[in-house]
Order: C-alpha cells, then structure tokens, then sequence
C-alpha cells in the first residue's frame, strides 16, 4: 500500500436486516484516505454515507453487518483485529466527531474530567499532572478557556462542545479523524468559526479528516478531495478544486447545481427531478439512470464501476467508459 | 460618530400604510417568557419573575402577495414572531394587525374564524402529518373545519384539486396513503396543500426546507413560489439559511436576540448590509466553491442568554466596531436608504 494512504476501503458492502429484506446501506464502496487531507464525503441522506463513517470504526451496529470487503488502516487490517482490540485503534488512532455533541459526551461529568479519562483509559501510565497539563494546553489551543474545563456539558453552548469532541480526539494524537455531520447543528458564524478551526489543525498536527456531510458549502469551504455517494454506491472521487470545476457524473452535476449560491446573481435554482431511490428495491444498472438527463441503454441494465476519468478524477458512469464495455 | 436618530421605528409602518396593500403588521411587539423557577427563587426574587426576552419590540409589516423573509440565527426570536403573526401566542406588549385588523380585539370565535386565512408550515413534515390520518384525511380536516358549507363530494373533489397542484400526481393514488408511506419532500408537499386547502391569504413558512435534501429543497421552493402565484399568497419565510433566503424573499429582515438589526429590500441589504451583525451572517454562509475564501473574520463568541441581554446594542460583544455607546444606548432603526432600515449607531 502506497505510505500516502492512511485508509483505504476496499469494495465494502455493509447490509441491514430489515424484515422486508436485507438493504444495502453500502454497496462494493473502495475509498483511499491521504495522510494530511480532509476528504469530504457528501452525499444526500439514505445514501450511506454514515454507514460508511460507522463501519470503517467497526462502530456499526446490529442489525447492520459488514458482508464483504476489507479496511486498512495505516497498514493494518481492521477487520481480522478482535472486539477487544478494536478499542485501541477507535477513539485514540481514530478520532470520532459527531452531529449531536451532547449525547457524546457526559452529561454528569466535567469536561476535565472526561479528558484526563480519555487520556488514562489509552494511555494508563501517564500522570494525573502530565494528563491535565496535556489537557489545559489543547484546550487553550482549541479556543477553550481553562476555566471552562471544569464545567458540565450543559453549561457549553454547540460550538464550544463540537471543540471539546475535537479535543477529545487531539488529546490521544488519533491520526484520522471522521467528522460526522460536525456542523449540522450549529449556526452559520459558529459554523463558519468551527471550520476555520478544522483546517487549522490539519495545518498544525497533520491531521487527517473525513468530513461526512450533506452541505455541499462546507465540503467546498475545507476539503482537498471529495468524494460523492448515491444510493449505497461511490459515483465520484477528486479534488474538490476539479469537482467544483468540472463535475463528471450527471448527479454531481445535478447536485452542484441544485445548492444556492449567495454570491451569484441568478434567482434560478437548478432543479433535479425525481428523489432517490428505495435501498431495499434499487434500479438495475446504474442507480442513478431513473433520474439522469443523458440516460442511455447500457445506464439501464449495467452497473458502471468508479474509474478514472481524468487525471485523479474518478466517476461511475457509463458517458465516460464507452470502451470499458466492449471490455467485459 | 455616533449618528443621531433620525426615525423611530413606529414611523416605519406608517409610511406605507395609505396605499392599503398590506396584510400584516407588527408594532412594537414583544413577547416574554416567564421562566419557571422553584418557590424559594421566587420568595428571594420577591415577586420578580425573570423572562426569556424572545421578542424584545419589534416592528415590522408585509404586503399583500410580498415573500417577507425573516433570517437569524438560533435563538434569534424569528419562530416566536411567526407564532405571534398567527395569533397563536398572544404578545406581552404591542400590537399585531392583519388586513387592517387588530387581532387583539377579536373574541376566539372570531379568531377561529379568521383562521382560514393565515397557515403555517412547519420544518418537520413528520412531526406536523397525523400518522393516523391517511394524506387525504389530513388535507380534508381544516376544509371540514373551516369550509362547512362543502359537501362530502366537493370536499373530496377540493382535495384532489390541491394534491394536484402541489404536484402529487396522479391525487387518487395518493389519498388513501400514510404519511410513512411517502418519501420526506412528498410528506412537505402534503403539509403545504392542507395549508393551501382553504385558500389563504397568509402563509408563515418556518423554515420549510430545511429538512430537505439538496436536491429536493429547489423542486419545493419552485413550487412554493408556483403557488404563490396560484393562489395569491403571502409569506412570512422564516428562515436561518441566507443564501437560500436570496432565492425566493423580496424584502428581509434579520433578526437578533429578540430585536431586528436590519430591515430592507433583499438585495439592498445583501449588497449594501450596513449592520456589522448582517455582515457577519453574510460573510458566514459556506459558498459551494473552493477558489472562494472568507475575507471578514467571524465575530466572538456565541449568541447570548435572551434572560439577561447585554445592555445598549445587543450585538455590541460581539461587535468588531463596538464604542462605549454600544454598550450604554440601544439604537433604533432608522433609515439609511428608502426602504432599508439600520439598528446601529455606526451605520
């Protein structure tokens, strides 16, 4: 595996039980993470993204499983550790922020209290003094005033609490951090405030994050690569500079052009017929061909893999892979 | 330096108020919330109960067939003033008129009756459809309330006249499903034609799309301004999204702790925003293109408790250009443009 590569997913497949049937949450997704990037994964909801987000932890729950495909994580493969081992990676190599920073943390419980825990849980022979010290200093790093440490979660407001989840992260050096949703919740200035902060540490400690959101705005404000998911299925993998520029895949296309923009005249939003699809009957062939305007045969019967369409610029759609059919 | 004042805010209805096209009107309005604390804060209180400051005196009106829109962020008093605009809260102070009037004055039988022409629409159609109630039933129920002169046949032909132009096509394969039964955009639809069941003239739109994904969001704002055209109406678009506020409101006003700080034709105050808390706002919504990078630095700190608001300019510790008489005066809205009104002693 090339050193570049903090993650890779390698055709992941994870299903849930339901009683109508199995659904395919996540369907045959392979995704690279680069060391150093923020990987914007966007897609609209159902589509799987936060499946995908739970999975690559192991994090996911019954009744979802993982039926097939690999996970590697900075050259391991998460999927042979034991229940027992995977602790060690999730939480301390691998940071988890969510949308509702309340119901992750404790409500009963400081918030330096719930770090120096956090520290010792991973870490269990460092010092209470050298737990705290470590603490106070990423707090203040953080935009958090020490006195606010020995406060309860509901004395912070969201912006404040998505910091400490951010710390909680920082204060075991994890490498990667998924970012679920992290700003859905607050408002638009700290918001804005939060993502300042994001790009920042991945400036300063080389942190790796996965940003999993539905706000095109947010992924197009922070991330270096994009990645975009439609019912189960990665259609569109590239800088977020080409995406933006020169999106490849009809619902990308669609998608882009669907978000208001306040910095352009027009007083036409872009409208993309139809909704996505139910998981547990999608189309056949391409899932989005119900939906796309340059529908052909091939889009109705055969499912179109992610492959380059130009340099570093992946998409699943049969416009660009012409050739790749006489292939099969 | 501090400008003097050149406008109360009570003038500002005023000024359009001989041409009689407006339907609503709010003066001076506030609404307190009494927060309830245990007996022994009370005897210490000795009978001073503290309020949530929700809306703190605002004045504002909207014109018939006009998308009014009403931006701030969480917090900001923006529901609160939907609810008080449709009478389903009553204010502590001043006084809400629609067409002319006062809603004050009216018994609650003549308020039930006025009903039929103002509507809401909610964020979460989920939480606004009866599960129980097939789409049907739940457009029919306020034409059975308010409509009672229709026959059980006109009332059904009514409801698949409104499933049909909101877009619910073909209406007979929807009247008899559930709520669960359809996806989320369709669940809104359903919400918007039994608000538009008994043609009214209002509709208070509290952030209608914000539930939506992305590529539903456009396809229901487009037919939210189809049917106003349709059926004539007015509406309040409350809303804390500023970029998609752009698409649809001509005039908008945003909102503060319980205050508006600004008050404008929409594209004078997105062009010309003189309130440093707009600017903010503005500067703040995430532009869908990465070449596109933030030039203003966000304001410190977060939206305060509305129990105790900072005295003078509510915005003022926050405020990048805050003086000494931030903090010491409030500032009224004044004139700055026609049309475009300014709370800041800066502007």
């Amino acid at each position: 595996m090339p050193n570049d590569i903090l993650y890779s997913i390698r055709n992941l497949t994870v299903e849930y039980q339901t009683r109508a049937g199995p659904v395919r949450a996540v369907d045959n997704v392979s995704l690279n993470i680069r060391r150093g990037e923020i990987l914007g994964l966007v897609g609209e909801s159902g589509c799987g993204k936060s499946t995908l987000g739970k999975a690559m932890m192991r994090l996911h729950t019954t009744p979802a499983k993982i039926t097939s495909g690999e996970l590697w994580f900075d050259g391991r493969d998460l999927m042979s550790l034991s229940d027992r081992e995977m602790p060690n990676v999730r939480g301390a190599e691998i940071g988890m922020v969510f949308q509702d920073p309340m119901t992750s943390l404790n409500p009963v419980q400081r918030i330096l209290d719930h770090l120096t825990e956090t520290i010792h849980t991973h870490e269990p022979e460092t010092s209470d003094a050298t737990a705290r010290v470590r603490v106070e200093e990423l707090a203040e790093r953080l935009g958090i005033q020490r006195e606010r440490l020995n406060e309860y979660p509901h004395q912070m407001s969201g912006g404040m609490r998505q910091r400490v989840m951010i710390s909680l992260a920082l204060a075991l050096h994890a490498k990667l951090v998924i970012a679920d949703e992290p700003t859905t919740s607050l408002d638009v200035i700290v918001e804005a405030k939060f993502l300042d902060l994001l790009k920042e540490l991945q400036k300063e400690f080389g942190l790796t994050i996965l940003l999993i959101t539905h706000n095109i705005g947010v992924v197009a404000e922070v991330s270096d690569r994009v990645a975009v998911m439609y019912a189960a299925r990665m259609v569109e993998v590239g800088d977020a500079s080409d995406i933006f520029a020169e999106p490849k895949h009809p619902y990308t296309q669609g998608l882009l052009k669907s978000v208001p923009n306040i910095l352009l005249d027009g007083t036409e939003l872009y409208k993309m017929e139809g909704s996505p699809p139910n998981l547990l009957h999608p189309p056949t062939g391409c899932r989005f061909h119900p939906r796309c305007p340059y529908v052909k045969d091939i889009c109705k019967n055969e499912d179109p893999n992610l492959k380059p369409v130009v340099m570093d610029q992946l998409a699943a759609c049969w416009l660009y892979q012409e050739t790749a059919v006489n292939g099969r | 330096m501090a400008k003097p004042k050149t406008l109360n805010i009570e003038a500002i209805p005023d000024r359009n108020s001989t041409d009689g096209n407006m339907l609503v009107r709010l003066e001076q309005v506030r609404k307190y919330f009494p927060v309830q604390s245990g007996f022994l804060a009370s005897l210490l209180n000795r009978g001073h109960i503290p309020a949530v400051k929700a809306v703190d005196g605002v004045s504002f009106f909207i014109r018939k067939s006009e998308v009014f829109g009403l931006a701030g962020e969480s917090g900001s008093g923006k529901s609160t003033v939907g609810r008080l605009v449709l009478h389903l809260l009553e204010p502590t102070t001043g006084k809400v008129t629609f067409d002319n009037i006062d809603l004050e004055s009216l018994s609650q039988e003549e308020m039930r009756r006025m009903r039929f022409r103002m509507q809401i629409v909610f964020q979460d159609p989920l939480a606004s459809l009866n599960p129980r109630m097939t789409i049907g039933q739940a457009i029919e129920h306020p034409a059975k309330i308010h409509l009672t002169k229709l026959s059980p046949n006109a009332r059904r032909r009514l409801v698949l006249e409104i499933l049909n132009a909101v877009g619910m096509n073909p209406p007979d394969a929807f009247y008899d499903l559930f709520p669960h039964q359809i996806s989320g955009g369709q669940r809104q639809r359903v919400v918007l034609a039994r608000a538009l069941v008994t043609h009214p003239d209002l509709i208070v739109a509290d952030e209608p799309i914000a539930m939506a994904d992305v590529s539903v969001r456009a396809l229901l704002l487009d037919l939210m301004m189809k049917l106003k055209e349709e059926f004539d109406l007015t509406y309040l678009f409350i809303t804390h999204d500023l970029a998609t506020a752009k698409y649809v409101c001509n005039r908008i006003a945003i909102m503060y702790l319980g205050k508006l700080c600004e008050v404008g034709p929409l594209a004078e105050v997105y062009q010309h925003s003189a309130h440093p808390y707009t600017r903010a706002l503005l500067e703040a919504v995430p532009v869908p293109d990465p070449r596109h990078r933030r030039t203003e630095s966000m304001p410190a700190g977060e939206i305060p408790n509305a129990i105790n608001p900072p005295s003078g300019c509510h915005f003022h510790p926050r405020c990048p250009i805050a003086t000494e008489i931030c903090g010491i005066e409030e500032p009224d809205l004044y004139e700055i443009y026609p049309g475009h009104y300014v709370a800041c002693h800066f502007a």
